[in-house]
């Protein structure tokens, strides 16, 4: 069991909480010193995992998954431990390596209880991590509540505002999510084996026997694609994510918005369409309809708000709208620019939300009316916020503008009006994005200095600049080169196409 | 021809943008300058061998019984959307864009050089420079594009560039809103663009612009006949396509950025927003012109769009104050002179072979001249300002005296834009004038009214800045000559000016390789030259000396000249849709309906849960009198639906 690579994801985790636990509060040295260990550890692991993946694809190992491995649980329900990884798991385990270790040192002064926040950090961690290596569902859909408890507490605790609220009200729309996604797996889970035999929780083996009766598809569907959707902020269930993401933590929010609303589109796809293809096929118009309007209306909706971390939410909606919607599209490009654009917002909004804590941290609002030429007070941060937004709004050079091009590019391949209307639709959003960054970065770093005291202000620290640029490499790394991703993501497709095509 | 010589092309810039920007801080500006300008001085030299290769070698790569062919020097993978669809970056040589590599790399050197000057005591300086290689970066390879979606990459790259520099001064709000408005309203134009080019490729199946250009009537075949809301498809495609040059190039409607793109450093104005950028649009027609030549609707379109915002620019120019305003006017309205060239181009065309593509080659020609004078100009308008500090001509006046390097080289670049022999601009002009009358008597006639229109506001900004009356404040402080480095520019630009008319773009630059002698239309050039004449002639008696006569004028027509000096309230119009409808109107809306409804329905789920738990929470108060009532009954109701079950 220890020789399977994925195993460790987990592990080492459990390992970061362990030596976590005999630190004190106050030794932050210790702490952080598990911290980077951990996910120094992590990233290389990851990094390694990517590296021979593509040496064994490339070597033409054609296994849909790679590095299995399966370990019986409870037998009385046939659940297992589950592992195994394609193209696009390697890639989220990749991202999400990088975002811990990037929140690692964006929270390097956090304040009070630095012991506690990085114990729930670790366990968030853990539940990212146990997500996108399993393939069987039951573990799958532990891994992803294990992700999600800790919110609660890492917003209650070390939020700012109103975060027993927001805490409170993320918390329960992501669990009334989880609820549906609940009856949805138990539902497939029933339906696993029409010809009588073991009912199974393994993806693969669902998958193979195209097991579950078209029938119930349409019903399981819902339950699926709305369950993961809340947590990639679907219309009209993503107003937790601005409350939720306002009042959390810098680390906390970029592992949010980078990691763990990417759980919601990996199950969109890995479970809903995977599992469920002629309802997918059936179904996907009306949530075409519902992610359209969140791509267009989260974007609207920044243009007019004045918290920094307001307009990065409802960003991430516009941008979140996109992968679900890109994934509706059912074919291979479009998909393929949905995961693109999964690491590209995981990445650039990390980027964002490290880099209004930072801000945060130094001039103590977040309201663009009350900051102005932070340019020239702090032209390190400045720059870097301008990379992030040029990320966002699309610049080529960077992760975005490959991201939504593969997106447009897929999704023109329908060539009836509903989906023409609804692409031209999306793709307005890069103007409206262009224009509420342009807005930010207007009011925040140029122009005059607004206020007097901030011009006491210090640039980014090494810690703050190490997180930086290790994000900011990444996104120009994918925007450079992105044919190697491209490739390997088109690939892991194949068996979801051949079983979407299959199922009409 | 190897690939090193085009790839250091493309990578000397961006090297240098990587160097000066990340390491500027820790440069001084004497070290950033030289670097810059060297970087810049090899990156044109390494271009003109290559254009020089290209176009006289007589390599059989280049040019196949005095043909020039489309050579692609290297063509690699970036990203595959499809098996089909596969994005390349790549070299693209032809007549246009090696014409185009001397054009931005001869301009971009010179104002690298002035800019050590003009930009000296400027904070920034070194981010100055890797902004400007930045620009030539994107530039060359907008240019050199040998794909469709390469050019759009660029396209935007650029865009970003000309967001950076126009916004350089980010501490003066007005840069900050100029910068802000050229970023959105080219990209509101770049949505179009894209949109044709999803349009286009889902048909053709590729981005590459040989395949799509040497056989458009395979292009047109592909569409198979589709249309969409009475037009055809591809009629669609090219139009949102030329969306984007028409938001670069600034056409109307989307020439409000580009007057307030002024903001920017001077030096910037003359190199991107007059002679390189914005001729983006002019290029990207040319580049697709076969394509362009099938869909006849398309053409009109370009004609159309071309023809009036020429003239409105034409007016516009006579009456602003801003030197810089007047030249970013007239850009505005060379631009769209070139535009109409090319729209009246046509394969063959009456009148025999001279006529075929003449408009295409003329306007590929005026590009050329036109970089170089209106780059002069606005070199010029910089020494200028350098000078009395100030961009308005109010502050200026009899200039001539004390600045005589700016005063002669900025004549003969008013001399060149007005079309007088022997200067380049009378040349190209002549040629697209003759394209145009060729085409239609109309087109000639009104392009031909626009010319004078030119002569008319150059002169007027000509008499105004040297003549007129002398600015009292001269005594105070005394204006002078730019220092070497910014004359040294304005000379040499000044010279290519006097003698690019004479270069044979017949024979080097055509749509089909196919090389022509030129040839003067004498009832056209005399034309002109009399419309020129006489437009000069009336603005030396308006403005050479000081007199009353320009007041006389602007109170006959006090509408019209309010109008004009508002530039016909686009602006205004732009402010109330963006600020009062998408603003106010649909963002806050949505903001609004988001909070009250949306959000509000989900907090209205917590409260009635909330609400009803406080309703029934008495059932659970450790009564244990009520809890014996509650078992009571509720053994009595079970025991009543038992027996009715049972009977």
């Amino acid at each position: 069991m220890f020789g399977n690579i994925l195993i460790w994801f987990v592990i080492i985790p459990v390992l970061m909480m362990a030596g976590l636990g005999v630190c004190r509060n106050s030794s932050m040295a210790a702490i952080r010193a598990v911290m980077v260990i951990g996910s120094t550890i992590l990233l290389a692991l990851a990094i390694w995992l990517c590296v021979d993946f593509l040496a064994l694809r490339g070597a033409g190992v054609d296994d849909e998954m790679l590095f299995t491995g399966s370990w019986m649980w409870y037998a009385p329900l046939n659940i297992h431990l589950a592992v195994g990884v394609d193209g696009i798991s390697v890639l989220m385990l990749l991202l999400s390596a990088v975002i811990v270790f990037a929140g690692t040192f964006a929270s390097w002064k956090i304040n009070p209880l630095p012991k506690n926040f990085f114990l729930w950090f670790a366990l968030l961690s853990t539940g990212v991590f146990g997500f996108f290596i399993s393939i069987d569902m039951f573990t799958m859909f532990m891994f992803y509540e294990v992700a999600l408890i800790p919110m609660y507490l890492l917003i209650g605790v070390w939020g700012t505002g109103r975060k027993e609220y927001s805490a409170m009200k993320l918390t329960l729309m992501l669990m009334g999510g989880s609820a549906f996604l609940m009856l949805g797996l138990l539902g497939i889970y029933w339906h696993s084996a029409p010809a009588g035999g073991e009912l199974t929780w393994n993806i693969l083996e669902i998958a193979r026997n195209n097991a579950v009766d078209p029938s119930w598809q349409n019903l399981l569907f819902c339950f699926t694609f709305v369950g993961f959707g809340v947590l990639g902020a679907m219309f009209p269930f993503h107003t937790w994510s601005p409350d939720g993401h306002a009042c959390a933590p810098t680390a906390v929010s970029m592992l949010h918005a980078g990691v763990l609303m990417k759980l919601g589109g990996y199950g969109c796809f890995r479970i809903a369409i995977y599992l469920l293809p002629a309802a997918a096929n059936e179904l996907a118009w009306i949530f075409i309809i519902l992610t359209g309007i969140s791509v267009v209306y989260g974007a609207f909706s920044a243009c007019v708000q004045t918290d920094l971390k307001y307009i990065n939410a409802y960003s991430s909606v516009s941008h979140c709208g996109m992968v679900l919607f890109a994934l509706l599209m059912l074919n291979q490009t479009a998909m393929t620019g949905a995961i693109l654009q999964m690491l590209s917002h995981g990445l650039m909004t990390a980027l964002f939300f490290a880099l209004i804590g930072m801000i945060y941290g130094r001039t103590h609002t977040r309201d663009i009316r009350e900051m102005g030429g932070l340019m020239q007070i702090m032209p390190y941060l400045g720059v870097c916020y301008m990379i992030a937004g040029f990320a966002s709004l699309g610049l080529p050079g960077l992760s975005g503008f490959v991201a939504e091009m593969t997106i447009f590019f897929g999704a023109w391949e329908d060539a009836d009006m509903f989906h023409r209307a609804f692409v031209v639709a999306a793709t307005c959003s890069i103007v409206i994005t262009a224009v509420y960054i342009l807005r930010v970065v207007g009011k925040l770093l140029l122009g005059k200095v607004h206020d007097e005291h901030h011009l006491q202000l210090t640039d980014a620290t090494w810690f703050e600049r190490f997180s930086t640029v290790t994000l900011i490499v990444c996104i120009a790394g994918i925007g450079f080169f992105p044919n190697w991703i491209n490739e390997t993501i088109q690939h892991s497709f194949l068996p979801i196409i051949h079983a979407l095509q299959n199922a009409i | 021809m190897g690939i090193t010589l085009p790839i250091l092309i493309l990578a000397m810039p961006f090297f240098m943008f990587l160097l000066l920007g990340l390491g500027g801080v820790k440069m001084s500006r004497k070290v950033a300058g030289v670097l810059g300008i060297l970087g810049m001085g090899t990156t044109m030299t390494l271009a003109y061998i290559v254009a020089f290769t290209y176009f006289f070698s007589g390599d059989a790569a280049f040019i196949i019984d005095g043909v020039r062919q489309q050579f692609q020097v290297f063509d690699v993978t970036w990203l595959a959307f499809t098996e089909r669809l596969v994005v390349k970056i790549g070299f693209l040589l032809d007549p246009i864009s090696a014409m185009m590599l001397v054009v931005i790399t001869t301009i971009s050197f010179m104002v690298h050089l002035y800019s050590w000057g003009y930009m000296e005591s400027e904070r920034g300086f070194q981010r100055y420079y890797a902004f400007l290689n930045l620009f030539s970066f994107s530039m060359l390879g907008l240019v050199v594009a040998t794909n469709i979606f390469q050019m759009y990459i660029f396209w935007e790259l650029v865009g970003v560039s000309s967001f950076l520099l126009i916004g350089f001064f980010y501490r003066l709000p007005s840069a900050v809103s100029a910068s802000k408005k050229a970023f959105i309203v080219t990209r509101f134009a770049d949505l179009g663009f894209l949109l044709g080019i999803l349009t286009l490729t889902f048909f053709t199946d590729t981005f590459n612009f040989v395949d799509m250009t040497s056989n458009p009537m395979n292009v047109l075949a592909q569409t198979g006949g589709a249309t969409f809301m009475g037009a055809s498809v591809l009629t669609w495609a090219m139009v949102l396509i030329f969306t984007g040059g028409m938001g670069k190039s600034a056409m109307l409607p989307l020439h409000i950025w580009l007057p307030d793109a002024m903001e920017g450093p001077t030096p910037v104005s003359a190199l991107i927003h007059a002679a390189t950028m914005v001729v983006a649009g002019v290029y990207l027609v040319a580049r697709m012109f076969p394509v362009y030549c099938v869909v006849e609707a398309s053409m009109t379109f370009i004609t159309v769009v071309g023809a009036i915002t020429a003239f409105y620019a034409a007016v516009v120019a006579c009456t602003q104050i801003d030197i810089k305003r007047v030249l970013a006017f007239s850009t505005i309205s060379q631009i769209a002179f070139m535009m109409v060239s090319l729209g009246v181009a046509r394969d063959g065309m009456p009148g025999g072979e001279h006529y075929s593509g003449l408009g295409y080659m003329a306007g590929m020609f005026h590009l050329f001249t036109h970089a170089m004078f209106k780059a002069l100009l606005f070199l010029g308008a910089g020494a200028l300002i350098h000078a009395v500090h100030s961009n308005d001509y109010t502050k200026m006046g009899g200039l001539r005296k004390y600045m005589p390097i700016t005063h002669w080289t900025f004549l003969i670049g008013c001399l060149a834009i007005a079309g007088i022999p022997p200067f380049s601009g009378f040349f190209s002009k002549d040629e697209m004038l003759a394209a145009m009358f060729n085409n239609n008597w109309i087109w000639g006639a009104w392009m031909t009214m626009v010319a004078g229109l030119t002569a008319f506001y150059m002169f007027r900004l000509y008499f105004l800045i040297f003549w007129w009356e002398e600015n009292p404040n001269y005594k105070h402080h005394r204006p002078h000559d730019a220092p070497w480095q910014m004359s040294l520019p304005l000379i040499i630009l000044a010279a290519v000016s006097v003698v690019a008319g004479f270069i044979p773009f017949g024979e080097l630059v055509t749509w089909n390789g196919v090389s022509y002698h030129i040839h003067l239309e004498a009832p056209v050039a005399v034309t002109s030259i009399i419309v020129a004449l006489c437009a000069i002639a009336l603005a030396a008696k308006m403005y050479m000396r000081k007199n009353t006569l320009p007041e006389k004028f602007r109170k006959a027509m006090p509408g019209l000249w309010t109008a004009a000096h508002h530039r016909f309230y686009w602006d205004e119009l732009y402010i109330f849709i963006t600020h009062k409808i998408i603003f106010g109107i649909i963002c806050s809306a949505i903001a609004w309906f988001d909070r009250h409804v949306i959000d509000a329905t989900m907090d209205g789920f917590a409260k009635v849960t909330q609400k009803v738990s406080f309703a029934i929470r008495g059932l659970q108060g450790g009564n244990v009198q009520a809890y014996v009532l509650w078992y009571f009954f509720g053994a009595v109701a079970l025991a009543l639906i038992t027996w009715i079950c049972l009977l």
